[in-house]
Parts: structure tokens; sequence; C-alpha cells
């Protein structure tokens, strides 16, 4: 697998970045390096090996159904570049 | 049966394939990920824990009552459970997902393949249909966008991001509006037996993306559009009907149908484009590292199982087995809470075909009139026992019911109360009956002649005079017979 310039910028779209000209002929090497690097695990044989979904051998908990948590609102809006009127402030989005 | 609903075009006929995907809130005190509550209508960003809103560090736990709620709604629906299953993430940005991700199930969905049977018409078995359900699983919903308080800002409220949903996708089974129809409102029935959905489509609790495609009758599947957000089943409706013929007239001018996503603009009953395949959104599933793979065991299954209440099929069917009409059965079954009012007049030892008819006609026909929801209705099951147990046993007759139950409505009094005060016993003194009968004979006997000479329908006159002289309140059989007696 190899990576255009186009699979920069729609990548760079997808997480929001905006890439000047230079910065694009710089990622199109540095992610092709990355893929590379990870392509080797192609070369192990995993025939009959079970994807393994976490590293510790653990149980996923669940937690009861109780409300103990929220009311929170000064500490949630605290960090928002605007709030009003209790609500995130930002700007107007239309899709 | 095959649907024969077709859209007439200029090269012919077309069958219209629709698939839908419904989003269920589940009934839960809390959030899917966290501790933060989910009740309707509170003020803004009040209800939102610091996992809700996406703070660094932050780690989710599932609820367990809302994997619960999944398991439950996929077996009242004959699904696979799948006992291990897993969450990824779907990325994406927007305003009202403060995560940059949705944590949803792709690749490992809760429940797999099951089926719901839905009735086009309510009095014919043989109108029965069954929809596929590909797959049910559970994932977060996202907060919520207000446009329109401020010019320049749209504010956003997270009480809803978190909240859990089941997304409940149906196979291409349904070919017309009709069926779409009818499978939104069994699903919504069956969702509101479990306990899993509210089913409030007006406060959003249950909304459905329409997935609608065209075809020549037996030709492959056309290109399908997906119109988003649908909260209601007549909209549904209309977006099927409207994207048909949309579909059609394209294709037949020349066009090809695109596949895109589009929205529903009720105002004007029409369809647009929200976004075209080239803006599709690159969602980059992965397995959400935060979460372990979910491994259900035999007694959690077990459990939900057994909770599981009579589902509205078996119930309909029970119904049926003890007298009462197919379309009756239907009716009374349609929703829980009539289900369940119905069951406890049951519950009080009355004749099921008599109380059926009675609730279809009389209880419905008063609960219409004063605007009130069943759950609401001011006479008790055990009250209007009593009412049709008077009837039962000719105390009262039908027609002094109705009017018992129109003060039982008024009063809230038990129905022998208000007979006895009332004086509205039925007589069968048959003194009195035949006291008016001679009267009334006396002073129609014109009548009498032509009745003698072979007018019988002019017994019913007889039979209503001489019940309206005594109040309505004369035993009608023993009206008839003396009647009877006195003409022949």
């Amino acid at each position: 697998m190899s990576v255009t310039e186009k699979d920069v910028l729609h990548v760079a779209k997808l997480a929001r970045l905006a890439l000047g000209d230079a910065e694009i002929e710089r990622m199109v090497p540095e992610l092709n390096n990355i893929l590379g690097w990870v392509e080797q695990l192609g070369e192990v044989n995993t025939d009959g090996v079970e994807p393994l979904t976490a590293v510790i051998d653990n149980q996923l908990r669940l937690r009861d159904d109780v409300v103990n948590d929220g009311d929170c609102r000064d500490a949630v809006l605290s960090n928002a570049p605007d709030a009003q009127h209790g609500f995130f402030a930002v700007p107007k989005v239309i899709e | 049966m095959v649907s024969d609903y077709r859209i007439k075009g200029e090269t012919g006929e077309w069958e219209v394939v629709i698939g839908l995907e419904v989003h269920a809130q589940v009934v839960s005190n809390a959030k899917l990920f966290s501790g933060a509550a989910t009740a309707f209508g509170a003020e803004p960003n009040t209800q939102v824990s610091l996992v809700d809103a996406a703070m660094p560090g932050m780690l989710p736990v599932p609820n367990r009552e809302c994997i619960r709620q999944a398991v439950r709604t996929g077996m009242a629906i004959d699904a696979k459970i799948n006992k291990w299953s897993r969450f990824d993430r779907k990325n994406y940005f927007y305003a009202d997902l403060p995560q940059g991700y949705q944590i949803s199930q792709l690749y490992h969905p809760l429940v797999g393949e099951g089926e719901v049977t839905v009735l086009l018409d309510e009095k014919d078995e043989s109108s029965a249909r069954t929809i596929g359900v590909e797959r049910i699983h559970v994932e977060q919903d996202a907060g919520k966008l207000m446009h329109d308080q401020h010019p320049t800002m749209s504010y956003v409220d997270l009480n809803r991001s978190g909240v859990a949903l089941m997304e409940i996708v149906s196979k291409p089974d349904m070919r017309s509006p009709a069926e779409a129809g009818a499978y939104l409102r069994k699903l919504r029935a069956i969702l509101r037996y479990v306990g899993s959905c509210d089913g409030n489509m007006e406060e959003g609790s249950m909304r459905a993306d329409v997935n609608v495609s065209v075809r020549k009758p037996g030709d492959e599947f056309g290109t399908r559009t997906e119109t988003k957000n649908v909260n209601s089943v007549r909209f549904v409706m209309a977006v099927i009907e409207h994207e048909a013929r949309r579909q059609v007239d394209l294709i037949e001018e020349g066009g090809t149908v695109a596949q895109e996503t589009r929205l529903y603009d009720p105002d004007k009953n029409v369809t647009r484009t929200l976004r075209s395949k080239e803006d599709a959104h690159d969602y980059r599933y992965f397995p959400d590292p935060d979460l372990l793979p979910l491994e259900l065991d035999d007694a959690f299954l077990d459990e939900c199982r057994k909770s599981l209440p009579e589902l509205p099929d078996a119930k309909r069917k029970r119904y049926e087995l003890m007298g009462i009409s197919a379309y009756n059965a239907s009716v009374l079954t349609a929703e829980v809470e009539t289900a369940g009012w119905f069951d406890a007049l049951l519950s009080n030892d009355v004749d099921p075909k008599q109380a059926s008819n009675w609730v279809v006609a009389e209880l419905f026909g008063a609960l219409n009139r004063l605007g009130v929801s069943i759950a609401e209705c001011p006479v008790s099951p055990a009250h209007a026992a009593d009412l049709l147990k008077l009837v039962a046993d000719g105390t009262i007759s039908g027609s002094i019911a109705k009017t018992v139950f129109e003060k039982m409505l008024e009063s809230g009094d038990p129905a022998g109360a208000i007979v006895e005060r009332e004086g509205l016993k039925q007589t069968s003194d048959t003194g009195a009956i035949d006291a008016e009968i001679d009267r009334i004979l006396a002073a129609n006997a014109d009548k009498v002649e032509q009745y003698k000479a072979g007018k019988e329908q002019l017994f019913g006159f007889f039979v209503g005079q001489t019940m309206k002289a005594m109040a309505g309140k004369a035993n009608p059989q023993i009206v008839n017979e003396r009647l009877r007696a006195k003409l022949s």
C-alpha cells in the first residue's frame, strides 16, 4: 500500500487538519514509512491464530443502572471557549 | 403473500424495496457508559458527566441494564443473541459529539438475525407478512444542537449525549408504505411491551432511517437512498411514497439514482439531498481500545428470557382462543396499556367476548370523547367488571348500561350504587310490562292491523314504544315474548 498526496489530503480533512503544500509533501513519505514498518507484520504467518482483543486477560466489567454522576454543569462548561445560558456555544453549524 | 403495491411509470410498473434502520432509545436510569441521568426535558447540560463531555482520561463502563434491555428486545423478536460482542469507534467530527467518535457495534453486534410478523389487515390472518431483522446493536446517542437561538452561534446540549440507543436494522423485506408502517407500529408495540423503549416518537425516543430503492419486478435491487431521522409512522410512509415516485421519474427521464443521504421536510412533503456519496463520511471504524469484548453468560441470558412479558402475538392468539374476534383481539393488544387494562378486566371473571365488545365500542368511544388515554381512564377495570356483570345477570339492560357508564365516568361511583340510587334496575315485572303493551297496542290499532296483515317489520316499532314507555328498564326478552303472544 502506498500513500498519495490525495490520501494525505483526505485523511487531513477527516481529522480537520489544514495542511500547507510543504506539509503535505513531507507527510507522503512519512506516512509511507510508517505503513511500511507496520506492514512487516504481514510477514508473520497468523493462520489459526485468534485475533487479539486485549492484552490483559480480563473480563469487561459492567455498571449498575444507578444515577451517580452528572449534575456538574459548571465543571463541564468550564473549559469551553464559549458558553451561553447553560449551553456550549459554537460557530453556527447546519449540515 | 407478495405485495402488489406498484408505482406506475411511463415504462411500466415499478416495485419499491424498503429497509428501515430504527434508532430506539433504551429505557434506563443512567447512560450507556456513564452514571449521568437520562430523563427527558432537564435543564441543558445538567445530565452530563465528564465521561459524556469526553474529558481526557475518562473511561467508559457499560451499564448492565442497557445491555439487558437490548438482549430482551432481541429475544422478543426471536433473534440470535451473540454471547460475545464488541464495541467499535465510529469516527466523525460534529459539534454534538464531543468524543469525536461514537461508540457503536459494527463488526460484532449484540443481537443477530430475528423477525417481526405484521398484519396489514387486523381482521385477516392471511395479510400477515414476516419482516426480517438483520441485527440489533447498542450505541451512544449524540447531543442536541439548537440553531435558532442565536444569529451566529449554535447551542449544544449534551444531556442526550451518551444515552443508550438500540439500532434495529431490518432486511430490505418491505415492498409498500403500508408494510413499512405496519412494521414500525409492530416494532414499537413490541418495544413497549418489553419495556426496553418508551416508543415516544414525538420526544425522539424512536426515529427511523428509511432506505428506499425501486426496480422492475423481478430485477436486481436498484440503487438506494437513505432518508435520515424520520420521526413518525406517517412521515415514514410519506417518505417512501415520495422517494419511490422521485426515483421512478428520475430513471424514466434517463437519469440515475445517486446513492445518497437525504432529509425529509414534513412541511413541504419532499426529501432533499443531505450529502452525496462523494461527501459520505469515512468513519474509519476500529475496535474501541477502552472497552473489552462484552461476554454474556447463560445465567444472564436466562434472567433476560424469564423477565419477558407475554408479547402481542401470543396475547392476541390467547384472546382469540377465548372467543374474542380477530379484530377486537388485534385492537386490544396493539398498545401495552390497553392490553394491561383489558387483562385486569378479564381477571374479574367477566365474559371475554362481551368484555371485548364493550371495551372496543363503549370504553374507547368514551376515552375518545374525553380525550384521555386508557392509563387516565376514570373507571377502573374492577368497576367496569361490575357494570358488565350487572348486564350479564340481567339486572340492567344494555341500553341502561350506557347511561350507568356515563354516570360512572362523571362521578367515579361504582355501577351498583348508581343503579340503586337512580332506580335503573331492569324490571321483569310482567304485570307492568303487559299494562304498557296493552296501552300501546290500543293507541296504535292501525299499525296492529298492518302488522297482522303481514308488515312484520313493525314488530320493532312496538318493542321500541314499550321500552320507551318503561324508560328503558323493561327486560327486552320479556317484552319480546309478551308482544309476540299478544300480537299472534
